[in-house]
């Protein structure tokens, strides 16, 4: 029984390292694990949520000023990107936040194509991380499971 | 033992627009020990300290007409807010002379110097820049502790009692003043300095000093069934 928990709580912390070497995540992420504690064990995967709830409004609504080339709302576009940039940030979403930073700048010369391209990465991006995230939560429900405790992890 | 709870908390009102800021705010505030109400807007924050009818007129004796229940220690807003900024807000609390007294914090996700200095200069005690950390929280501790204990002070001397524990107020009833001994005011007066030390090392920081006297004739704060408050 021991070495399953010790397993599957390696497991967890290759994957968290993973998920803030290839960008995903960043210092913010940690900031919120370190929030999550005995009281409030659903603090992380609840704040995720409403950033991925977020997401997907804020695209939606940004999608539909862009729909009509001779008519962009790019004031409402601007407006969903700071929005987005905002919470990515506050989450630790890295990339996401970095495609609204290029987004902005699109928005900001009023540049319709580069605003589209940037709506769909943004979308791709934001399904990724919420795959990753999701994997990651299992994984920590079979720690749980197991009667383990949910490895402190360290990202340098 | 929940009153006394309730007398120790720092109650803290928190404004801002983004539901996941408001979010991680609200659990950085309960890390801190606060307790916290949060807010989506600054109508809804005035609205919330009574200052309803302030908003059309100047005059701060035109309170909504159901004054404020809850006392309010700190007001950390957001800037870049619909409607009203976090710089209107804060104006209009400056302005008020029943909540100008209420030390303000301003966040942003922005790094405008002017926007920090303008802030600053209308009042503000901190600017933080989001995301919001823990760390910064703790920069707001020496607030709390000298308004704390400039409180109790203030309500054991008008109890006439000097004694650090608060239960031992009940002895009012019994007709019995404790009078301080030597000993018990000694690790008082430490803590005090320790305070003042911590104000001066404060002042060095590029903030304005903050307005002395907050008003300790409030009534205990009513707890509203749990912690937080989401309005």
């Amino acid at each position: 029984m021991n070495t399953v928990v010790a397993q599957l709580q390696r497991q967890f912390q290759d994957y968290l390292v993973s998920l803030y070497q290839q960008g995903f995540l960043d210092n913010q992420f940690t900031e919120l694990r370190k929030l999550q504690d005995e009281g409030t064990p659903d603090f992380v995967a609840e704040v995720v949520s409403l950033f991925f709830d977020d997401c997907s409004k804020l695209i939606n609504s940004m999608s539909r000023s862009l729909e009509r080339p001779e008519n962009v709302d790019f004031k409402q576009v601007d407006s969903g990107v700071h929005q987005l940039k905002g919470s990515s940030s506050s989450v630790g979403a890295r990339r996401v936040k970095n495609v609204c930073i290029s987004f902005k700048e699109c928005c900001d010369v009023q540049n319709r194509e580069g605003c589209l391209r940037c709506l769909q990465q943004v979308d791709y991006e934001y399904k990724m991380l919420k795959t990753k995230l999701q994997d990651l939560f299992n994984l920590e429900q079979q720690i749980v499971q197991a009667g383990g405790a949910i490895p402190q992890v360290n990202i340098n | 033992m929940g009153m006394a709870a309730a007398e120790w908390k720092f109650h803290v009102l928190a404004v801002d627009d983004s539901l996941v800021d408001r979010k991680l705010i609200e659990r950085l505030l309960q890390k801190s020990s606060c307790q916290v109400t949060t807010v989506d807007s600054g109508y809804k924050a005035l609205e919330f300290l009574g200052l309803r009818q302030g908003i059309e007129s100047n005059d701060p004796t035109a309170l909504s007409t159901s004054p404020q229940e809850v006392e309010v220690n700190l007001i950390i807003t957001d800037y870049c807010m619909p409607g009203m900024t976090g710089y209107d807000l804060l104006k209009k609390l400056k302005e008020s002379s029943v909540f100008k007294n209420i030390p303000v914090v301003i966040m942003s996700s922005e790094n405008v110097p002017a926007r920090i200095s303008r802030c600053l200069e209308e009042g503000a005690e901190e600017f933080f820049l989001k995301p919001v950390r823990l760390a910064d929280l703790n920069k707001l501790k020496p607030h709390m502790m000298r308004t704390k204990l400039k409180n109790q002070k203030l309500e054991e001397i008008e109890n006439g009692t000097e004694a650090v524990e608060p239960e031992i107020k009940g002895s009012e009833d019994m007709g019995i003043k404790i009078l301080p001994l030597q000993s018990e005011l000694e690790p008082k007066q430490v803590h005090l300095q320790v305070v003042k030390q911590e104000e001066e090392t404060l002042s060095n920081n590029k903030r304005k000093s903050m307005e002395e006297g907050l008003s300790t004739d409030r009534p205990l704060p009513r707890l509203e069934g749990g912690i937080a408050t989401a309005v």
